[in-house]
């Protein structure tokens, strides 16, 4: 059974229980802020911060108005990030919404650069859960909204839906959710001629639909978002426990729910696939080259692990001296 | 709330005024958001365009400190056209009610005025009565003596002209509200006003609240469902204690407290008890001395008797004319009148007007008692900013408490439900409960009573304290909160008769040792304890009436009798019985809080026993009408507009008195230690400031500041200011900058926004700026001081509360002000 979220921009009071109730939830750790001149906190969307409203102030007509307007994962039918994640860490859970795999998540950056919403953030990958914020990255992997997965399992809805006060986050069956949408836009036409339902169609739909009251773009959303064309995967910036995941056999799975001819279109084909071809080389003669190809591979691989220790090694004596350093100045 | 939070719903308009309840109310807007949906029309009026704001149909905004004469407006508008529920103001109100024909009101001051006690006599604010001792009336509302005659003239002279020139809200927003909320004049249609401490914390405060009671009157909003004069408390049980007594004014429920001349329990009785002569007035205060005398009970229980006043004497009194208000407090500390101070739940060195002089006054203390949660300003006062630990003598004890998931027990909302609380986890560490930490000091106090003797012994001796079960050896096994509550609702030492007024068969009601059932019960002879006789029914045999949790809505107004339990008598609209004719027909009849069906009321619980025309319905007055000529204010039965102590401009435009005259200014003889300055109109502090909330924090941020999420949110100290007032002095948005007042100093982030604009006040450019006031210097270490350092110690003229919703301050670029 399919879910979604209505957020209605005309019914939000921006006091940002959400924001709380989502760090709190997924257990996200708090960041040090300073007031930058605007109620706005956190500044931006970061893998400790999944949601957040955005104010921004209007002046039309000599009218004042203030809009508050959600900015979260809109767990598109159609996602890009879905589409250009080269791993599969991507996907979408059978109730609609995406959902991220941070086991296979290689922290290509792709969903981070390609997203139409710029939702996607890269963060270390064990945040949740921490009570402070970690800084340097021992392995690094994207993170969005995740729907609350969790909850959603146990009976619940989403911990935003549930603690939002003036119940401008409504969480439903989509289609009943486009209706609810549709009454309330009729509703706001009278006061706000430029109400619109968002997301009924952008991305085959976004699983958060938004009710708005003035134009899509002065809400900071972009007004016709399309899944775009990309550059092929670059397959060499493949780190190498990636690929001893590969091992792990789970990596060439095809995400489920995603539609196979997303990544037939013509000229965005899909990167060259990643897996199967070193595999390939890795374990299995070619028609064309024989041998040598494995042995090449080899060699290649045990020349990266030469250099990664060779890199491995200097740093650790690099941090040891800093080290030693930090306790002389102590 | 004379009404609840979900009533809000079933309002056809809304005026926020006085309240940013989007941004501080947030669970309000859920019933706001309902109504809007229903075609409600919302409408804000303040100085800034809030997060409410936002979300209404109508803005206005108005200078900080005019309400009264932004309302003054609304009134002439409402009268001038005749917008009024004409029914329900002549047979509900005092409209009709010939006022003493030496009242009299010339340039700003009514009759009675006193220029050297800065207060009036009352004596011509009174009613003529007739030979029987009736007020007279005159029900065509023609008399030029009669209370409705009088209030239109008085508000005749609030012309929009001039209303816009003191408010500087344009003329067109202000028809706009006007004519917006006189609609609900119409008999099934009802207004609501949301109003919280933007209305209270002015010198004219009280007199804020009794102008929108008089609008509310003549449109005949009170008593209706979505109608009704809503304040937003400030805390989750700040209703509550009120209700208890909290302040030094009352006792329980709203019994005064003795004062000095009030030397036996008849004088008491005699002095406040009132009495009417109308048949149909109810007068509920004619129970005054059943109420005391079972409160008297619950004090002293076994050791009150009648032959010893019930212990009365053992009350403690206030000097006839002592106010003992918060900043009467302070200043008297600050006089090195107080050895110690327990600030228990709170932080006076950021919550005070004046801040600085609280802080100062707390360095004459031998010792301090801090409970609370976490360490705060107070606590930590003499190693705060500018002090000098060496040369302060205090001794500070912190004891840490429980919050409120970590203990059991009620609360009152604002709604006046009284809801019972589990505890969900145990307090950390040490932590306890308040109830055990009062507990295990009432023990410890007398029993060096018992061991050492002391002077006037017999209070603490003889106070009644059986709060849990107990030991062999007759000591407390557990201090229980179950106890207390049933103390509260109270029980009966004898049984209780009752007569069938028909058969003259007399039955037993309640038995000896029984819970009581209401309030109807309480005796004056002894017989029934009762620790506050507006909760009796709250405990009774039946159980734990504020732990039910039944959803049933009969009416479909969202009362949901079964839920909690509401003072009084679980009647969930006050006033009810004002909500229908004197037939008992519903002014509304798509929302009938009560109708009589011929044999019986139906819907709420009614205001008083049937049938309807029976009484008056406005039972908590002795003349049972309510009042639109008001006789208990300081300032006079009308409201007036007065100027803030500290304004913008040199002359109140309405009169000659410029500020309100009953006022207590602490610059007298006798009152103030110099630290309480005040300049108005002074170049120096050319902009008019107010203080505000925002949702991430509360109160002084003692909780809020020690949790990093919402810190995260709200990091810093700011000041919002207009466009055009940074341009003028050349401030960035997200820049540091001072903000000064005659009494202190703060930096602050500015936040620069076009929520707030310019005022055209009496042809002169006024800015305001707006501050918040959650921050302290113990935490964050980047977050700025508090904003109280700025506000001054100047109170209403009726309930003290501080002036910090209009005061003046300069802003400028760190450096940039003198």
């Amino acid at each position: 059974m399919k879910k979604g979220m209505l957020f209605d921009g005309s019914k939000c009071i921006a006091c940002r229980a959400c924001q709380v109730s989502c760090k709190q939830w997924s257990k996200l750790p708090a960041v040090p802020t300073i007031n930058r001149g605007t109620y706005e906190n956190p500044p931006k969307l970061t893998a400790y911060t999944w949601n957040r409203i955005v104010f921004s102030e209007l002046e039309k007509n000599g009218k004042k108005k203030w809009l508050f307007t959600r900015r979260a994962c809109m767990h598109c039918s159609q996602a890009v990030c879905v589409w250009v994640c080269p791993s599969y860490a991507r996907g979408y859970d059978p109730r609609g919404y995406v959902t991220v795999d941070q086991k296979r998540c290689v922290a290509c950056g792709r969903c981070v650069e390609y997203c139409p919403f710029q939702i996607p953030k890269l963060g270390r990958d064990d945040i949740c859960g921490c009570d402070t914020l970690k800084e340097t990255p021992p392995r690094l992997v994207s993170y969005t909204c995740t729907f609350c997965k969790d909850r959603l399992e146990d009976g619940g809805i989403p911990a935003c839906a549930k603690t939002c006060p003036s119940q401008a986050i409504q969480f439903g069956e989509p289609s009943n959710l486009i209706k609810q949408g549709q009454i309330r836009v009729n509703l706001l036409k009278a006061t706000h001629p430029k109400a619109n339902l968002y997301g009924k169609k952008e991305m085959g739909g976004l699983t958060v639909l938004y009710v708005l009251t003035e134009e899509p773009s002065i809400h900071g959303l972009p007004e016709n978002p399309q899944m775009g064309t990309y550059p092929p995967f670059d397959q060499c910036t493949f780190p190498a426990w990636y690929s001893q995941a590969i091992f792990g056999g789970d990596l060439p799975n095809f995400p489920s729910g995603a539609d196979p001819a997303w990544y037939m279109q013509p000229g965005i084909a899909p990167a060259p696939c990643p897996v199967e071809p070193i595999l390939k080389k890795l374990f299995v003669r070619s028609k064309s080259g024989g041998w040598a190809p494995i042995l090449w591979g080899w060699l290649g691989l045990g020349g990266i692990g030469a250099f990664a220790a060779v890199v491995w090694s200097l740093r650790r004596r690099k941090t040891l001296e800093e080290g030693k350093q930090e306790n002389n100045d102590a | 709330m004379t009404n609840h939070w979900n009533d809000i719903a079933n309002a056809d308009v809304i005026l926020i005024m006085g309240s940013n309840p989007a941004e501080n109310h947030p669970i309000s807007f859920r019933w706001i958001t309902r109504a809007i949906e229903k075609g409600a029309k919302l409408v804000c009026v303040d100085p800034r365009f809030t997060k409410s704001a936002a979300k209404a149909h109508i803005y206005a905004p108005l200078r900080s400190g005019t309400d009264i004469a932004f309302l003054g407006g609304m009134i002439k508008h409402i009268l001038e056209n005749n917008l009024i529920q004409k029914e329900y103001v002549v047979e509900y109100t005092n409209a009709s009610f010939l006022v003493d024909e030496n009242f009299k009101f010339a340039d700003g001051l009514f009759s009675g005025y006193d220029a050297k006690k800065r207060s009036y006599d009352r004596s011509t604010w009174k009613y003529q009565l007739d030979a029987n001792g009736i007020p007279k009336m005159d029900k065509t509302l023609q008399s030029p003596h009669c209370a409705y005659q009088l209030l239109k003239k008085h508000y005749s002279r609030y012309n929009l002209d001039l209303v816009s020139q003191i408010t500087g809200t344009p003329k067109d927003d202000l028809v706009k509200v006007y004519k917006a909320y006189a609609e609900t004049g119409k008999p099934d249609k009802a207004g609501t006003i949301l109003y919280a401490m933007g209305w209270t914390q002015h010198t004219v405060g009280t007199q804020n609240i009794r102008t929108m009671s008089i609008i509310q009157l003549l449109l005949g909003n009170m008593g209706m469902a979505g109608g009704g004069v809503n304040a937003m408390r400030g805390e989750s049980n700040v209703q509550g204690s009120t209700d208890y007594g909290l302040l030094f004014h009352i006792l329980t429920g709203y019994n005064p407290t003795p004062r000095a001349s009030d030397k036996t329990l008849n004088d008491y009785n005699g002095k406040y008890t009132p009495k009417t002569k109308d048949p149909k007035s109810f007068n509920w205060w004619k129970n005054r001395p059943k109420y005391m005398i079972s409160f008297l009970k619950a004090m002293y229980g076994n050791a009150a008797t009648k032959e010893n006043d019930f212990g009365y004497g053992w009350l403690p009194k206030l000097d006839d004319t002592q106010n003992a208000s918060w900043l009467m407090i302070f200043d008297q500390m600050a006089k090195g009148k107080f050895k110690g101070f327990f600030a228990w739940g709170q932080n006076p060195a950021c919550s005070g007007a004046n801040a600085n002089k609280v802080r100062m006054a707390m360095e004459t203390l031998d010792w301090m008692v801090n409970v609370n949660l976490f360490d705060n300003e107070t606590g930590s006062f003499w190693k705060g900013p500018g002090k000098d630990p060496s040369k302060i003598k205090t001794e500070v004890f912190m004891l840490p408490c429980a919050a409120s998931f970590e203990k059991e027990g009620s609360l009152s909302n604002s709604g006046r439900w009284m809801q019972w609380r589990y505890k969900a986890v145990s307090p950390p560490g040490k932590a306890q409960p308040d109830l055990e930490i009062m507990h295990e000091l009432f023990l410890k106090v007398r029993k060096l009573y018992k061991e050492k003797g002391g002077t006037f012994p017999e209070p603490i001796l003889n106070l009644s304290w059986n709060y849990g079960a107990k030991n062999p050896d007759g000591t407390i096994k557990h201090i229980d909160a179950h106890y207390v509550a049933k103390e509260i609702n109270g029980y009966t030492s004898k049984d209780i008769e009752v007569e069938d007024p028909k058969t003259k068969v007399k039955t037993v009601m309640v038995k000896t040792g029984q819970q009581l059932p209401s309030f109807a019960f309480l005796q004056d002879d002894g017989s029934t304890t009762c620790g506050n006789w507006l909760y009796c029914g709250s405990y009774t045999e039946a159980g734990n009436m504020a732990a039910r949790r039944g959803k049933e809505d009969p009416t479909g107004l969202m009362l949901y009798p079964q839920w909690a339990w509401c003072w009084p008598v679980n009647r969930r609209i006050i006033y009810n019985r004002a909500s229908v004719n004197w037939e008992g027909k519903p002014w509304d009849p798509k929302r009938p809080v009560l109708s009589w069906d011929g044999t019986k009321w139906v819907g709420d619980i009614p205001d008083g026993p049937p049938p309807p025309g029976a009484i008056y319905p406005f039972i908590m007055l002795p003349e049972g009408h309510a009042r639109l000529f008001g006789l208990g204010m300081a300032e006079g039965p009308f409201p007036e507009h007065y100027e803030p102590l500290e304004c913008p401009i040199e002359k109140n435009l309405m009169s000659s008195q410029k500020f309100n005259p009953t006022a207590r200014l602490f610059g007298e003889a006798g009152m103030g230690v110099g630290a309480d300055k005040y300049l108005s109109c002074d170049p120096r502090f050319p902009f008019v400031c107010t203080t505000y909330r925002v949702t991430e924090h509360w109160q002084t941020g003692v909780m809020t500041r020690w949790t990093p999420w919402l810190l995260e949110l709200q990091p810093q100290m700011f000041i919002e200011i207009s466009k055009e007032l940074a341009q003028e002095r050349g401030i960035k948005s997200g820049e540091e900058v001072m903000v000064k007042s005659a009494r202190g100093e703060i930096w602050a982030i500015a936040v620069v926004t076009s929520n707030l604009k310019p005022f055209k006040i009496a042809g002169q450019t006024i800015h305001q700026v707006a501050i918040p006031y959650h921050f302290g210097w113990v935490t964050p270490p980047d977050g700025g001081d508090s904003a109280n350092l700025l506000t001054p110690t100047i109170g209403d003229a009726n309930t003290m509360i501080p002036e910090s919703k209009a005061f003046m301050v300069n802003v400028g670029k760190k450096g940039g002000i003198g």
